[in-house]
């Protein structure tokens, strides 16, 4: 089961490694994405893979798994939902004053080129 | 902490003034009155403890653990000195009354006023060195505002600015110079550093340590070569230079001087460096100050030129010496404060500050005239005037120190030139401006001043001859306890008298009167001579040039690292993290795999992660088919939940599940408005190249997380789950660490949400974006944008999900649930209703407006937080209890609940501002009828 959590977090960054290296701005952002799901589920797993334990203290409960990485990623995914929608409004507005979607702001076949 | 309660004082009050302006022009002068009389009340009580050999000390700790306290200290100096701050601040505030014109906003004067006054008073009643700097940068900030008061004006911008570069700077070096003075004692609080004197005068690092502080003291105190900043700063309205110049910031710097004086003076180093900047300061500002036509650059230099005198007391060593530094530290203030605003009170009747112009104003203003005269005297230093009494004790120090050196009478001839050159300077105040002839084209006629304009000064010219004719009487006691605090020892023999018989220093302040009467008879001759050679040096020009070079310096290395292209900002980025990632694994031979045990596999994980390794690699193939790009990302983010709820996290695949809906929501929203479809990129190597990145960050990413995964750890959950229910009176431990344990963090997380949401709303301000009428297949929309079942059917379901979403938030703190996932479907079931019924019909049943949402939010949880202050708690402490409700039964109540009410709030206030945002750029968009 660990190598398989180990995979998925490797695929996901390496999706969202490419995607955020594209030249428009709606890859980047869903490179992103996918690079937060990489990232949360990694801290995440840093309490260990355990299942049918969760953190809810009760008499019949047979044991807590970490609940600190729980709290660390909860936080997170808000947080990255705040950042994603933040860099796709500034993608919205540089749409806006530049007339295009490229993230440096130009058309790859634009006059001046790329850099 | 009366103490800290009087620092405190006038930095609550800047706001109080701030919102008295509102009431009308003279509220926030009265304002700003009662705040310093609050302050002088607040001190009252223990004034009289220095007198009685006694010193106040009061303490809070702060951070313990670095040596901070809040303490502060009430002794003999510090005394007089929150008395100058307070006592001339006062009169400061009755002026600058009147001196405002009607286009100036009161309001902000006096609220920067406070500001300021409260970081002085910050400085000298500090007891802590670190916490003396906080306030000493505080007031470098404040005076910024101060002299920057008039922004229209570009010469105050920039007197501003080159003020606060120099005694910023000034102030990064005292910050080394405290830090290791804290080094060699162990302690930051003067009680200790001041038991150290012989440890600190001893100790290898003491030169850097007095460099480093001389630094700060000499840009603040405007000491040569750092003098240049203190002209500049005249930009400033009159009241504000003639409370930084005389009693206040220039003075913060000869404070430290006193106030350091028992540890760091005495040696060779000290007694040069200090004496040898005050004596070229003396000099030079003498010198100058003769040649200034403009009234308050007169003003400026001779404010130089004392601060170089007070220097050069306290470099001398001599205990007598710094007595005298004290004793001219009282008079210049009082003399000098009067004197700005007598200029003030010229230039506001008269239109201009230019004494080439400004002549015989005697018969207009005899009475502000007589008024200038007196202070002028002081400064000049004649007989009967408070100025007279200190520079004779210095002129008598100047001549004991260089007894029996050989060319013992260099610095006697000097300081008597200095002397000389302050008298010139002195008539050239009033003779240029009151008698010499008529005045020339003045913008204004003048007139005497309105009546409590006049009063301020008249009260300092009173001052400043009580002290000059009967010292013993009226300063003595202050004098002597003020100097007993500068040297922390017992006082050497002195007598403060008018008449000392005929000595040296009675002499050399007859030949300096003498000589200054000379040297402004020659005032032409020597003006034209000055105007050809030494005018032309300039140390501004020295500033601009370094502040040039900086700037061109941190142009080229930002254009060095930055191209101005993200996605090659983004490539160097990666390739900087995968070496620095690759290279110490290369040379680490540990085994990857650990010995911890691990979970068997099953088909349902196994298929779960197929699904979603097959829908990361469909995003990243139809990434320019962006709507499929979105349904794929969309699996991703299903099964990221999944895996949560598999791995006993069910409060995250709650947050995940609902996060995941806003999020393809906002995509969605936002691919309406770009490009649905992008071409082939024609730049295949760089595919290539990216896949590879890609593929080597994949890599280390998963062996990574192998790697940590396969190896047992030490966790501290144990004490958590512990302290859960028994200290924080919830079993859900994911959720009480949110809202208890670590609430604070929680309190930060929301209000960066919060920002967000306003960044959000401030970036579409006024953003225009044509919606397209067709979608990328070139099908026009559905003509039916609400469909009715749909409609029907969110409304139905409204009230259910607003249900749900109670029941999560008040469950949060036993059940998988709280805040953050009760706002998310709060959220997500108002904007159903925008999706399905359109954003006219939910704002007609609904408060478009988020912001108070947000602001309630954040309130709610702050004030969660603060009111554990008024139990004598650390802030955020949570209580809870239990309570018999009838019907419902035991319930649990806990103060961490209503902070988690403030964290919903605030998560439904921003994802609904955020969303509704977007959504109603295209509000007002004609749909194209025959598009259909």
């Amino acid at each position: 089961m660990e190598a398989l959590i180990a995979l998925v977090i490797g695929v996901l960054t390496a999706g969202g490694v490419f995607l955020a290296l594209r030249g428009q701005t709606f890859p980047v952002v869903l490179g992103l994405t996918l690079m937060s799901y990489a990232v949360n589920l990694f801290l995440f797993v840093m309490g260990r893979l355990a299942i049918g334990v969760p953190p809810v203290i009760s008499d019949a409960a047979q044991g807590y798994t970490d609940p600190l990485p729980q709290a660390l990623v909860l936080t997170a995914i808000v947080i990255s939902f705040g950042m994603t929608a933040f860099v796709i409004v500034l993608s919205l507005k540089a749409r806006a004053e530049l007339g295009n979607d490229h993230v440096d702001g130009h058309h790859e076949d634009s006059p001046e080129g790329r850099h | 902490m009366t103490l800290f309660f009087a620092v405190m004082t006038p930095f609550v009050g800047a706001a109080l003034v701030a919102l008295a302006s509102r009431f009308g022009r003279s509220h926030s002068a009265w304002a700003a009155g009662a705040v310093t009389l609050a302050a002088l009340a607040l001190l009252a009580p223990s004034a009289h403890l220095p007198f009685a050999g006694e010193m106040l000390i009061q303490q809070r700790d702060w951070i313990p653990a670095l040596g901070l306290n809040l303490s502060f200290r009430l002794d003999g100096l510090a005394l007089l000195f929150a008395g100058l701050i307070l006592g001339i601040g006062l009169l400061i505030v009755l002026y600058a009354r009147y001196y405002l014109s009607e286009r100036d906003s009161m309001g902000r004067f006096y609220s920067y006023l406070m500001l300021f006054m409260g970081s002085m008073l910050g400085i000298v009643l500090s007891e802590n060195l670190i916490q003396l700097l906080i306030f000493w940068e505080l007031t470098s900030l404040s005076s910024f505002l101060l002299i920057s008061y008039w922004q229209h004006r570009e010469e105050a911008r920039h007197g501003a600015r080159m003020a606060l570069a120099v005694t910023g700077l000034g102030g990064f070096a005292m910050l080394g110079g405290f830090l290791l003075l804290g080094h060699i004692v162990g302690s930051y609080e003067l009680s200790d550093v001041f038991a150290s004197g012989d440890l600190i005068r001893e100790h290898p690092l003491y030169v850097p340590t007095l460099l480093l502080i001389l630094l700060g003291v000499f840009t603040k105190s405007a000491q040569f070569p750092f003098h240049f900043w203190l002209p500049h700063a005249m930009a400033a309205p009159t009241p504000v230079s003639a409370y930084l110049h005389s009693a206040t910031m220039v003075k913060a710097g000869v404070f430290l001087l006193a106030r350091l004086w028992p540890v760091l003076s005495g040696t060779p180093e000290w007694f040069w460096l200090v004496s040898g900047a005050g004596l070229a300061t003396l000099l030079l500002g003498a010198y100058v100050a003769l040649f200034k036509h403009d009234l308050k650059g007169l003003l400026a230099y001779s404010t130089i030129s004392h601060l170089g005198l007070i220097t050069l007391l306290f470099g001398l060593s001599t205990p007598l010496a710094a007595v005298a530094g004290v004793f001219h530290i009282i008079n210049h203030a009082i003399f000098k404060a009067s004197l700005f605003m007598a200029a003030g009170i010229i230039d506001h009747e008269s239109g201009t500050r230019d004494m080439r112009r400004l002549n015989g104003l005697w018969k207009f203003m005899p009475y502000t005239a007589t008024l200038a005269m007196v202070a002028a005297a002081a400064m000049a230093g004649v007989p009967l005037m408070n100025g007279f009494l200190s520079k004779e004790m210095f002129f008598a120090e100047a001549v004991h120190i260089a007894e029996g050196h050989i060319g013992g009478w260099l610095l006697p001839a000097l300081v008597t030139l200095a002397g000389a050159f302050a008298v010139a300077y002195s008539i050239r105040f009033i003779h240029d401006v009151f008698f010499n002839g008529e005045p020339v084209d003045l913008p204004k006629t003048p007139h005497e001043p309105p009546r409590w304009m006049k009063v301020p000064v008249e009260i300092l010219v009173v001052l400043c001859l009580v002290v000059g004719i009967a010292p013993a009487l009226t300063v003595a006691p202050l004098l002597a306890v003020a100097a007993e605090g500068t040297l922390q020892a017992a006082l050497p023999e002195y007598h403060l008298a008018l008449w000392h018989g005929i000595n040296p220093a009675l002499v050399m302040s007859l030949f300096a009167l003498v000589g200054g009467a000379l040297l402004y008879l020659s005032r032409h001759p020597l003006t034209a001579w000055h105007e050809r050679t030494l005018d032309r040096i300039d140390a501004r020009i020295a500033f601009n040039a370094l502040q040039d070079g900086l700037f061109a310096l941190s142009r080229g290395i930002t254009r060095l690292i930055d191209t101005g292209s993200l996605q090659r900002q983004v490539f160097l980025f990666l390739l900087a993290a995968l070496t620095l990632g690759i290279v110490p694994w290369l040379a680490n031979d540990t085994p990857l795999t650990g010995n911890r045990e691990g979970l068997p596999l099953d088909a349902v994980s196994l298929i779960a992660a197929g699904a979603l390794i097959v829908a990361t690699f469909a995003t990243v193939w139809w990434h320019r088919q962006r709507f499929i790009a979105l349904i794929t990302i969309g699996v991703v983010g299903l099964v990221v939940s999944l895996a949560f709820i598999k791995f006993s996290a069910p409060d995250l695949a709650l947050t995940q599940l609902s996060v995941e809906i806003v999020t393809i929501v906002l995509l969605l929203l936002a691919l309406y408005f770009l490009p649905q479809q992008a071409a082939p990129e024609k730049d295949r190597g760089r595919v290539w190249r990216d896949g590879v990145i890609a593929l080597v960050a994949g890599s280390g990413a998963a062996a990574l997380a192998w790697a940590v995964l396969t190896r047992p750890y030490d966790t501290i959950a144990g004490y958590f789950l512990e302290n859960s229910k028994p200290g924080g009176g919830g079993t859900n431990v994911v959720n009480v660490i949110l809202v208890d344990f670590r609430g604070y963090d929680t309190l930060g997380e929301i209000t960066v949400l919060a920002l967000a949401g306003l960044g959000i709303v401030a970036l579409l301000q006024g953003l225009q974006l044509n919606a397209p009428s067709r979608d990328a297949a070139g099908r026009s929309w559905d003509a039916d944008a609400h469909p009715a079942i749909m409609a029907t059917l969110t409304r139905i379901l409204l009230p259910l999900a607003l249900l749900v979403a109670v029941f999560i938030l008040l469950r949060g703190h036993n059940q998988p649930g709280g805040g953050f996932i009760a706002g998310l479907i709060t959220a997500v079931a108002l904007i159903v209703q925008y999706l399905a019924n359109g954003a006219a019909w939910t704002h007609q049943r609904m408060a478009s407006d988020s912001h108070p949402m947000i602001a309630w939010g954040l309130g709610i949880a702050t004030f969660t937080g603060l009111a554990s202050w008024a139990f004598d708690h650390p802030f955020l402490t949570s209580t809870f209890g239990y309570m018999n409700w009838p019907v419902v039964g035991k319930f649990e109540l806990a103060s961490a609940m209503v902070f988690d009410l403030g964290v919903f709030l605030v998560v439904v206030g921003a994802t609904l501002m955020i969303l509704t945002g977007l959504g109603s750029l295209h509000r007002g968009e004609p749909r194209t009828k025959e598009a259909r």
